[in-house]
């Protein structure tokens, strides 16, 4: 291996800061951007879960700090991805030129999306898929990128490099594809990396076993995550700070046991009361109940968030309520 | 409300293992005999193999396992889309034939069916109200009275105003529900739901599901719930059928196998759960040697009873 995966980076202060994020379709006269206002700071060497609904944002941040936008949607405010040890510079993202977005892409921040058979290649070997980037971003001869690339997919534990590397995506069950993947964002040895939706397509089993991974890769290598997930229950396992959005606003940023324990917002409070486990669980019966008093009308414009049940009853039961008996449902 | 949905409380995990707990023989809606499904191919796949199911009017009975444990294909062959290799289905003392995508018997639509994305299962070009009222005119066709869409759609909290939109107007919460709405109406003694809320956020998965048990009880109906989403199976199940490469390899009340899993597969998909607890505890990934355990088979994880005696309300 040319170079060793991180070098130990100074490993205080953030790594990537988004300020007063703003993003708006071009032209449209509508009420509200889609983003409107995000600020959060990913800190070095940590996991910062980025929750929320669908359509509440989180993937257009993460989009936005790559510059991978569609065209027809406008950003606006900061997006600062800070130097290294290895003495490069801070570069703001938010209109860099495409030059420097190439430059930063792949080398210094990369990408994991949700479903590893889009996001890979069919029809190239996942020896290809590892090798080209290296070799055009770090400079390395065809032997080199193959050595780094046996070593990142024996670092992701994908068993038998070696062949792995002559086979194809198909070829890979989806927690494997998952994690040659992920092998290839770490390929050119990243700070920062962006993963949307990492484990929502996987099986339970499987995304433990990707988590695990996750969380690794972060102590060992002092990687800084930025994990959009709607699901609280991967942030509780892995996130050291959650980040909670909806309709284009941070509603609350708080560590993860503070969140779980003490959310400082009703919204969360509802999110986490959907939840099997959380300790806010409320009875399927009652939100089924507040579901259906809702009477929700028809969407008048395009606001995809139908859970708009803030409540704020607390109910303190355990974890797992013991004792407890699952009430009748109420007639509808 | 009936009996049957009173869950049991829930007691210290039990050890009764002996004590089998059935549906009782008059009330049950479908039964299930020695299922076999195969798909052709090189190898031939033999997606479910010999699973047998009995459903209770008013009762909830949820089929879990990982994507490929072939749950779908158990499914679509209770409902007549997959042809069944061998086995029986009956819906009380009818034969459900095999019928593929043609046009079923009229009899036949008292099984009803929610599938995983609404999206593809309402018809974008026709009204909500429209669609809701071919649930009404199947029940129509079996002899039930007239009802109006605009009732149905109210039940499931949605406005009655809505029979006038097209899908593509709701969010996708609101479009399960409508899809909820349009089997319902069709009043079904059993529904059939896969994956009826994998497509949903999060936050709407619980009331969903909660809100589909609440509406089949109330009708005296029975369903199959699938879902590969164990912690929210427990909130709404009565029974649990847990099935790994076609076979149910652990089955019974829930509370009893989420509080004292036995088989080693269930033992591994509960530990796998990751908790909305705070603590950051990584879920435990299960490993090689796990997995060849998973296809032993246990006969004491079969059929398993309520920890404690059943409880009325």
């Amino acid at each position: 291996m040319t170079r060793p995966l991180q070098e130990d980076a100074d490993r205080s202060g953030p790594a990537l800061t988004i300020r007063n994020l703003r993003i708006s379709l071009d032209g449209a006269p509508g009420p509200r951007p889609l983003l409107a206002g995000v600020n959060l700071a990913v800190d070095r060497g940590q996991i910062h879960g980025l929750a929320g609904e669908s359509g509440s944002g989180k993937t257009l941040t993460a989009l936005a700090v790559l510059g991978l936008l569609p065209p027809t949607m406008h950003a606006a405010g900061s997006i600062v991805l800070s130097g290294s040890a290895s003495g490069e510079d801070d570069v703001e993202l938010l209109g860099a030129t495409t030059a420097t977005l190439s430059r930063i892409r792949g080398q210094r921040v990369a990408m994991v999306f949700q479903d590893p058979s889009t996001s890979l290649h069919p029809q190239l070997t996942v020896g290809r898929q590892l090798t080209d980037h290296v070799r055009h971003h770090l400079g390395l001869d065809k032997r080199g990128a193959r050595a780094r690339a046996t070593g990142l997919l024996d670092r992701v534990r994908v068993p038998d490099p070696e062949s792995a590397l002559r086979k194809y995506p198909h070829q890979f069950s989806g927690g494997q594809r998952q994690r040659i993947a992920i092998a290839v964002a770490l390929a050119c040895d990243p700070d920062v990396l962006l993963a949307d939706e990492p484990t929502t397509a996987l099986d339970v089993t499987v995304q433990a076993g990707v988590l695990q991974l996750l969380r690794e890769l972060v102590d060992d290598l002092g990687l800084s995550v930025l994990l959009v997930t709607h699901d609280l229950g991967v942030m509780s396992a892995v996130a050291d700070v959650v980040t909670v959005m909806r309709d284009g606003h941070v509603i609350e940023s708080a560590p993860r046991a503070q969140l779980f324990s003490t959310p400082g917002n009703d919204y969360t409070r509802s999110l986490l009361a959907a939840l099997p486990g959380s300790s806010f669980e409320e009875d399927p019966a009652d939100l089924a109940a507040e579901l259906v008093a809702e009477q929700e009308p028809a969407l008048t414009q395009a606001v995809p968030s139908d859970a708009d049940h803030v409540t704020a009853s607390t109910i303190p039961a355990g974890a797992d309520r013991p004792g407890s008996r699952q009430e009748p449902l109420t007639d509808v | 409300m009936s009996d049957a949905t009173a869950a049991t409380a829930a007691g210290p995990s039990g050890r009764d293992g002996a004590a089998v707990h059935t549906v009782d023989q008059e009330s049950h809606v479908l039964q299930v005999a020695d299922m076999v499904v195969d798909y052709r191919g090189h190898p031939p796949v033999r997606a479910v193999d010999g699973v047998s199911v009995t459903i209770g009017a008013g009762e909830v009975v949820a089929l879990v396992g990982e994507s490929g444990c072939g749950k779908s294909s158990l499914a679509r062959a209770v409902i007549g889309i997959e042809r069944r290799t061998s086995g029986t289905v009956r819906l009380g003392v009818a034969d459900v034939p095999t019928t593929g995508l043609r046009r079923r018997l009229p009899a036949m639509t008292a099984i009803q069916m929610v599938f995983q994305d609404p999206n593809s299962s309402l018809n974008p070009r026709r009204r909500v109200g429209d669609q809701v009222r071919d649930g009404v005119r199947a029940a129509v066709a079996r002899g039930d009275a007239p009802s109006d869409p605009a009732d149905w759609l109210q039940r499931v909290g949605l406005d009655p105003a809505a029979t006038q939109r097209y899908p593509h107007e709701f969010s996708g919460g609101q479009k399960q529900r409508i899809a909820i709405a349009r089997a319902l109406a069709a009043r079904p003694k059993m529904l059939v739901a896969d994956e009826p809320i994998s497509a949903l956020d999060a936050s709407t998965q619980t009331s969903v599901a909660a809100l589909m048990r609440s509406l089949v009880v109330d009708a005296g109906a029975g369903m199959l719930f699938i879902s590969h989403d164990l912690s929210v199976v427990r909130r709404i199940a009565d029974r649990t059928l847990v099935m790994y490469r076609g076979r149910i390899v652990e089955s019974g009340h829930t509370e009893t196998i989420w509080r004292d899993p036995r088989h080693p597969y269930t033992r591994s998909l509960l530990a796998a759960i990751p908790l909305p607890d705070g603590a950051g505890r990584l879920p435990a990934a299960p490993l090689e040697s796990d997995r060849a355990t998973w296809t032993q088979t246990d006969p004491t994880a079969l059929d398993r009873a309520p920890a404690d005696t059943r409880s009325h309300t």
